[in-house]
């Protein structure tokens, strides 16, 4: 009976690749909105259980509202958030798919960003659309290497991604700290660490300043959507993205098909990284325009969450980056006009990831929202 | 389409619990952006909130506050504070430098003020908030000298910036000067005014890290130290209540720790106060009768902007004579008769 049963199951299974089904529809979409909304109601419970009203309550989710798309300049910064997430995530997404679980994007935005940052400063007279790529290309190459330590680590000697690119993002902070206080780096006048500024020709232009100058979405934006694209191509469309699909599902099936497998992993590992890394160099040429000690700022663990979210999905990633750019940047507003801590914020960030994770639960809250599972020989 | 979803759940919500909430038109409005310390980190931050509240009772303003929670939070909240909302934004600390002057520069109509940060030249919509922390950190430093056992005593900064090597400057040229009067001999660890370089935890939130560089200097024979960075100093008093004031005591800074780390408070010997609280009280009244200038105001131990917190429960363990000549001391610098810069 197993041998029909998995055949079965095989069958289906590649139906389902060739074809989305209703189910994995229900998955990618139905799933993450249900869990957005049950966030929201549970953290609306956590602000009540802290003695916050209900008029508050309600005010704050208006600012939510008003303060991540409400506006031009709520859009304008929601775009600008969700930037280096997006591309941050994307990478991590390819990682996953590779069956890389890759908590490095922290420490690769770090050494991607500090790259640029040096080129970016560096090379003065070069016209923009010589300088701007270079700055891009430095951040991408310099994440792309910091992330292959890890990835030829694992591929060598069997250390796992996990914990080596943990340990590296530790050692990017040190890095940083130490690099920002050389003196052709440091910028003049300062004891503290922080570099010199980028020159404007290394700068990702704002998009809408003849509008208003206050906003902020930068031509980065420009970089994310190529970014989706490209990492949608490569993924779906090309022999390494199979091979990274493939090896991410079985390994060992993988070898056995002939593919290479190490090499599989430490390309996996360089191509998330050089997204990462132009996440970093996104931040230091189009927000900061120079790199400090805290310049990342946990984007590297928020794209984690992205990338989950986003179900490693280049299109998912996008919205999901989108939704928590809105989140940070509405969170902003609710706490100018309710009052409510930014840290509600982080609550319901962590509890979307939670009942994404549990898709049985978000099922069990929403019965209605599925269809009804079949019966399955297995299950 | 998952974002979408989500704004019309947040609007419904906010439909069924909305009871009429009319945004009230108030006289003045002052806002602060903190940096990455957060409102309540008893120290830096609280205490220029405190100033805020103060005019709030007794000027009748209206006030709110934006946390920054990342070093890239600082340009978008100042942002969020623009557009007439409020009259006077007050961003607290020396890294909102740079955002500060952007944003003002942007928006010559608003008036801002900035906590340890100058600007040179200045601008005209910004007042620039300065203190001459070294001069109480000077007593400071005389006292811990004068009070050591071990011969020991260390400092530790947040991030290796003016506002917080300014304490440790005057704290350890304290010492110094100490050793000059007495012939002693005690060493002050963390920080090298000439070289200046020093232990610095290079952030403003972990108290973990608190803890670590107290125990760090604890361990090489250190038994009065001084955490210069904000909240971080908390971890310090944490690992000093646990080994005993005998062996460890902390000296607070920025607000008078002993009264707002009510828990901890018996390991401070004192505080080093930066009254943040009565400088930003003075621009916004100042702002207010609309006497606001650009330029800098400089808290000085003549002016009370800086001074040295009561020894509260330490009063009885701190010798007269020290008292007497820390007092003394006190007034030499007041009077120009004792310089504080070494």
């Amino acid at each position: 009976m197993s041998a029909k049963a998995s055949n079965d199951n095989l069958t289906q299974n590649l139906l389902q690749r060739a074809a989305p089904s209703r189910a994995e529809f229900e998955d990618l979409v139905i799933v993450p909105i249900f869990a957005v909304i049950v966030a929201l109601a549970v953290g609306a419970l956590v602000m009540l259980a802290t003695a916050v009203d209900l008029p508050t309550i309600g005010r704050s989710y208006i600012a939510l509202l008003q303060g991540s798309v409400g506006s031009l300049n709520a859009l304008s910064e929601t775009l600008t958030a969700a930037a280096p997430l997006v591309l941050a995530g994307l990478g991590l997404a390819l990682g996953f798919r590779a069956g890389l679980f890759n908590i490095g994007a922290e420490g690769q935005i770090v050494i991607g960003g500090l790259a640029a940052v040096i080129v970016g400063f560096s090379f003065a007279g070069l016209p923009w659309f010589v300088h701007l790529p270079l700055a891009l290309i430095a951040g991408a190459l310099a994440g792309a290497l910091y992330a292959s330590i890890a990835g030829w680590l694992r591929a060598a000697t069997g250390a796992h991604e996990v914990i080596s690119t943990i340990m590296l993002n530790l050692i990017s902070y040190r890095i940083l700290d130490y690099v920002l206080r050389q003196p052709f780096i440091q910028r003049e006048g300062r004891a503290d660490p922080i570099s010199r500024s980028v020159l404007d020709s290394a700068e990702l232009p704002q998009l809408l300043a003849w509008i208003d100058p206050n906003l902020r979405v930068h031509a980065g934006i420009l970089v994310v959507i190529a970014a989706v694209v490209v990492v949608h191509w490569i993924l779906f469309r090309t022999k390494i993205g199979f091979e990274f699909r493939a090896s991410g599902k079985n390994l060992d099936a993988a070898r056995y098909a002939g593919m290479r497998a190490s090499f599989t992993i430490v390309a996996a590992m360089a191509s998330a990284g050089a997204l990462a890394g132009l996440a970093g160099a996104n931040q230091v040429l189009g927000v900061l325009d120079r790199a400090s000690p805290g310049f990342s700022a946990g984007i590297g663990f928020d794209a984690i969450s992205v990338a989950l979210l986003g179900r490693s999905h280049p299109v998912g990633v996008l919205f999901a980056g989108l939704l928590f750019g809105a989140l940070k940047t509405g969170g902003r507003q609710m706490q100018v006009d309710a009052g409510v801590s930014v840290d509600l914020i982080g609550i319901i960030q962590a509890l979307i990831i939670v009942f994404i994770a549990a898709p049985l639960l978000v099922r069990a809250i929403f019965p209605w929202g599925f269809r009804k599972p079949q019966t399955e020989p297995n299950e | 389409m998952s974002h979408t979803m989500q704004y019309l759940k947040g609007v419904a919500i906010a439909a069924t619990f909305l009871i009429g909430s009319a945004v009230t038109a108030s006289a003045f409005t002052a806002c602060q952006v903190t940096d990455t310390g957060g409102i309540d980190d008893n120290s830096f931050n609280q205490t220029a909130w405190k100033g805020i509240q103060d005019a709030q009772e007794q000027l009748g303003i209206e006030s709110r506050f934006l946390e920054s929670q990342a070093e890239t939070d600082f340009m978008p909240n100042i942002n969020s504070l623009l557009g007439g909302q409020c009259d006077l934004i007050i961003t607290v600390g020396f890294l909102l430098g740079d955002a500060t002057q952007e944003a003002a520069q942007a928006n010559p109509d608003q008036y801002f003020s900035i906590v340890d940060f100058v600007y040179d030249p200045p601008i005209e919509n910004v007042a620039g908030q300065v203190f001459a922390t070294d001069e109480a950190a000077f007593l400071a430093g005389y006292l811990a000298a004068g009070m050591t056992k071990t011969g020991i005593i260390g400092t530790f900064g947040g991030i290796n910036i003016p506002p917080v090597t300014i304490f440790m400057d005057g704290f350890v040229r304290g010492a110094d000067y100490y050793n000059a009067q007495k012939d002693a001999s005690v060493t002050v660890l963390g920080w090298d005014v000439e070289g200046r370089e020093g232990l610095f935890t290079n952030n403003f939130e972990s108290l973990d890290d608190g803890r670590a560089f107290a125990q760090n200097l604890y361990d090489e024979g250190a038994d009065i130290v001084l955490p210069v960075a904000g909240p971080v100093g908390l971890g310090s008093a944490a690992l000093a209540d646990e080994l005993g004031i005998d062996a460890l005591k902390i000296i607070g800074v920025d607000a008078d720790l002993h009264l707002t780390d009510p828990e901890k408070g018996h390991v401070y010997l004192t505080s080093i106060l930066k009254r943040m609280d009565s400088t930003v009280f003075q621009v916004i009244e100042a702002t207010m009768n609309d006497m606001f200038e650009g330029g800098v105001i400089v808290g000085t131990l003549e002016n009370s902007g800086v001074d040295l917190a009561p020894f509260h429960d330490m009063e009885e363990l701190v010798p007269d004579d020290l008292k007497a000549e820390i007092k003394t001391i006190r007034q030499g610098i007041i009077d120009g008769s004792i310089s504080v810069s070494g």
